[in-house]
């Protein structure tokens, strides 16, 4: 039986090193899971501080379709009678699937008159589009787009 | 040297709600695409747009990678006085564009 001794220990010993070694793998994940871009939640809490976020009062205006993910025409509206008392603070708009969550953040105001904002944004592939509004009484109110995009941005090589 | 355009109407009336549409000649660099040497082509983009006329910050925009080239924003505004619209679009460098547009505004 002594002889059963050493031929285990070093058994054990490749096994320790197998079990090390997969938690070396886990902790690499988590890290590069938490290198990750934020989500579309995240993003949108980011901006919103954890207030919570109603649905209403926002139009997302997006094509359904488009050919080309590098020029996406987007308009936000939002109900509101820019008065000096109940106007827009701010719109956001948000990504899910882009390398980074933001698209834009307009600043509004009385003075604009009227809460609508147009541009044209970047989609790295078919997802879905946020626009948050805040409101001179610290609410927020979202609506969400899908699009699909059938040409890419962001992956085009320069060659 | 990269070019802006502020588009605006010449004559409003007083408390009407215009619109301006600002565009600017500008890459939007990524920061994402990769070069033909095989190196990441650093990020340059507009960050910010600001809008001012008669006296105050009427407008701003904070853009991210997302924007397109050229980035194209349209917004409105409540005309109040004869004067300047100023648009102001300042880069990762630091380097700040501007273009104006004059409105008179009579009842």
């Amino acid at each position: 039986m002594p002889h059963h001794a050493p031929s285990r220990s070093p058994r054990l010993g490749r096994r320790g090193l197998l079990l090390g070694g997969a938690g070396g793998l886990l902790v690499l994940s988590l890290t590069v899971r938490a290198a990750a871009r934020p989500t579309l939640q995240e993003a949108i809490r980011g901006f919103t501080g954890g207030a919570p976020v109603n649905d209403g009062r926002v139009r997302l205006e997006i094509p359904p379709l488009v050919e080309n993910g590098n020029a996406v025409g987007v308009t936000v509206t939002v109900d509101s009678p820019m008065t000096a008392d109940d106007h827009v603070r701010r719109i956001a708009l948000f990504n899910e699937k882009n390398p980074q969550p933001d698209v834009a953040v307009f600043h509004l105001g009385p003075r604009s008159g009227r809460a609508r904002v147009s541009t044209r944004i970047r989609l790295a592939t078919s997802q879905t589009l946020a626009a948050v509004a805040e409101l001179s009484d610290g609410s927020f109110w979202s609506s969400t787009g899908s699009v699909i995009v059938t040409l890419a941005a962001c992956i085009e090589d320069l060659s | 040297m990269t070019r802006a355009l502020v588009n605006a109407p010449k004559t409003a009336r007083p408390g009407e709600v215009i619109e301006i549409r600002a565009m600017i000649a500008h890459p939007m660099e990524t920061g994402y695409r990769i070069g033909p040497n095989g190196a990441p082509i650093p990020r340059h983009i507009i960050r910010r747009l600001v809008c001012t006329y008669d006296g105050a910050e009427v407008f701003a925009a904070d853009l991210y990678p997302a924007m397109s080239a050229n980035p194209y924003i349209a917004f409105s505004m409540v005309a109040t006085a004869s004067g300047t619209i100023a648009l102001a679009w300042t880069d990762d460098h630091g380097a700040t564009q501007t273009a104006t547009a004059e409105i008179t505004v009579a009842g």
